[in-house]
């Protein structure tokens, strides 16, 4: 398996003309492309006879906050030489930007939407880029590693009242110590202070 | 047909709405059907109404700890969505699943099949308006969740894998059930045939609809017995064997345009019957050899896979489930993508569905397996 990735990946960088960055780890090895010849190595791997990747298995992003990037990520395969292929790009996580391979593989159409709605990357090319799974006038990118839940959304609350927020995103790396035993004494509290309003209405 | 489908300041365009709740659409999911007179210019799905953020709850959960959210992201696909994960962490864990529970593994799964099947069935035949078979067939899935639940405890959500095999052992008694079942179910295929799939009035609804060639198929990323109806011959159970699969003898059913042209509705409705029965030949073949042994691999109770990324997939019912996995080497999961047949499916209805009669819509919505959960996560 990895040798024949490495043989498949070698003939795309022939074809491209590049010297690709071939990534051995546990499980699957990956290639990755520059963000500038993302388009034409899919056409690249699509077209070429030897290559013929005509199915895109899928396509999604990996936020990497430490490294300051979102990849974009995409797996392929051919039926006709029962071969797969995975390729990483790099798009700048402050401005995410990458071609579309829309016009290469039509799946790619609705892949990339779901991207763009969970990540918020941009793919230039796109016919109907629009938030897919979420509502289009939500707020964030959820599966960003710093996001962070709106508080509501069209003024209903996304917490139910005396319940604690959930933390989401960094934070999740390094989990603040249990309080059980002060927890259970500041319930009542808690519930009266901050959240005036909505203890009163429950109350009525 | 040209000129209806252009836009001229005489023939104006009106556009319905078709969904989130209509019996049709199989969960929430809503189409904006732009139609001229009784025929559709497109339908553009609108999904994400069962959208629960699978994918971000994966990066919370330990591994161990996201197996029972992988029963929800399709409720009649269970098995396949566990074993797409479970396989998934093993092959990140180099883990070995010992002989017995690979087979328990594919006798589930194919069990699995059957009822997913029988519900797709169903729907379709409910859908072009025929109330009966849907009853049947739900009658005979009642059967499989009974089986299921006396296995695992559930009737939907098995949660019956784990990470390196199985929860639970088969029973003998159990074992005998299930060839009761397979002996029951067998005829009532064939009875399914003679009473519905060769009905005159199904023929007319499926057949030359909405066809779909091997190159939109493939191009769109079809998958599973949508992709076979196009005419593709690819199954991932025989063609990239997993688990106990290279010891099973099966056909891989392809569309051959019985009742029309290769790819249309009627195709997509046959493969499926024809899969319950190699189905249920699998299933004999796993009671016939199943193995002594141990149901599950030695795994620590907290897996840290090394650092890494693996895409794994399986032939669930409704083809391809993938899961892509990428570990950072602590115990939860870096991230994690689900890959569905019906997210595929649902695509490309937008480009079929021009020029297509409004109700027809329905019979494509039905045979293409579009299950709303799956597609939403």
């Amino acid at each position: 398996m990895t040798t024949a990735s490495k043989e498949i990946c070698k003939k795309l960088a022939d074809k491209l003309g590049v010297v690709l960055d071939f990534r051995e780890e546990a499980g699957d090895p990956w290639a990755l492309i520059p963000a500038e010849r993302w388009k034409q190595a899919c056409l690249t791997a699509r077209d070429e006879p030897e290559l013929s990747f005509n199915f895109l298995r899928s396509l999604c992003g990996v936020d990497r906050p430490d490294d300051g990037v979102i990849e974009v990520v995409a797996h392929l395969f051919s039926y006709q030489h029962r071969h797969a292929l995975v390729i990483h790009t790099n798009t700048d996580r402050s401005a995410s930007r990458l071609e579309s391979v829309s016009s290469v593989w039509p799946a790619a159409i609705w892949h990339e939407r779901e991207t763009f709605d969970l990540f918020g990357v941009d793919f230039t090319g796109n016919p109907d880029l629009r938030r897919i799974l979420l509502p289009e006038d939500w707020v964030g990118h959820p599966l960003l590693k710093d996001y962070e839940e709106p508080d509501s959304y069209r003024g209903i609350p996304t917490t139910r009242p005396g319940y604690e927020k959930k933390k989401f995103g960094p934070q999740l790396k390094k989990p603040a110590p249990k309080k059980p035993a002060p927890k259970v004494e500041k319930k009542p509290e808690g519930g009266e202070a901050p959240k005036g309003t909505a203890g009163s209405a429950e109350q009525k | 047909m040209t000129e209806v489908l252009q836009s001229t300041p005489d023939r104006e365009e009106l556009i319905l709405n078709m969904g989130p709740h209509h019996p049709s659409t199989h969960g929430v999911l809503r189409f904006i059907v732009h139609t001229d007179g009784e025929i559709m210019r497109k339908a553009v799905p609108d999904v994400g109404y069962l959208h629960r953020g699978l994918e971000k709850i994966a990066e919370l959960q330990t591994y161990p700890g996201y197996m029972p959210f992988t029963d929800r992201i399709n409720y009649l696909e269970v098995m396949f969505t566990n074993m797409a994960y479970a396989t998934a962490v093993e092959k990140l864990l180099g883990t070995e699943v010992p002989p017995r529970a690979e087979v328990l593994r594919v006798l589930v799964c194919e069990l699995n099949r059957i009822a997913s099947h029988q519900i797709t069935l169903g729907c379709i035949t409910m859908d072009l308006g025929a109330f009966t078979p849907f009853v049947h067939l739900l009658r005979e899935r009642e059967r499989i969740n009974d089986l299921m639940e006396a296995l695992c405890g559930n009737r939907l959500t098995f949660n019956y894998m784990r990470i390196g095999g199985v929860s639970q052992d088969v029973p003998d008694e159990w074992l005998k059930q299930l060839e009761a079942f397979l002996d029951h179910f067998e005829p009532v295929i064939d009875e399914f045939d003679s009473l519905i799939s060769y009905n005159e009035i199904l023929i007319k609804r499926m057949g030359e609809v909405a066809v779909i060639c091997a190159e939109d198929a493939v191009g769109f990323g079809l998958v599973g017995p949508n992709l076979r109806a196009s005419g593709v011959d690819w199954d991932v159970r025989r063609d990239l064997p997993y688990g106990a699969y290279p010891q099973m003898d099966f056909q891989v059913p392809v569309g051959m345009g019985e009742k029309g042209t290769v790819g249309d509705c009627f195709d997509r409705f046959i493969i499926r019957v024809e899969e319950m029965r190699q189905s249920c030949k699998i299933l004999r073949q796993c009671l016939a050899n199943l193995p002594e042994g141990d149901i599950k691999a030695k795994v620590p109770k907290m897996p840290r896979p090394p650092k890494g990324e693996v895409y794994s997939c399986v032939e669930g019912a409704r083809g391809e489930l993938g899961v892509y996995l990428i570990s950072d080497g602590t115990p939860k999961p870096y991230r994690l993508k689900w890959r569905t047949g019906s997210f595929a499916g649902l695509s490309i209805i937008e480009h079929i569905s021009r020029g297509l009669m409004i109700a027809d819509l329905v019979a494509v919505i039905a045979t293409l397996d579009v299950i709303a959960p799956e597609m939403d996560r």
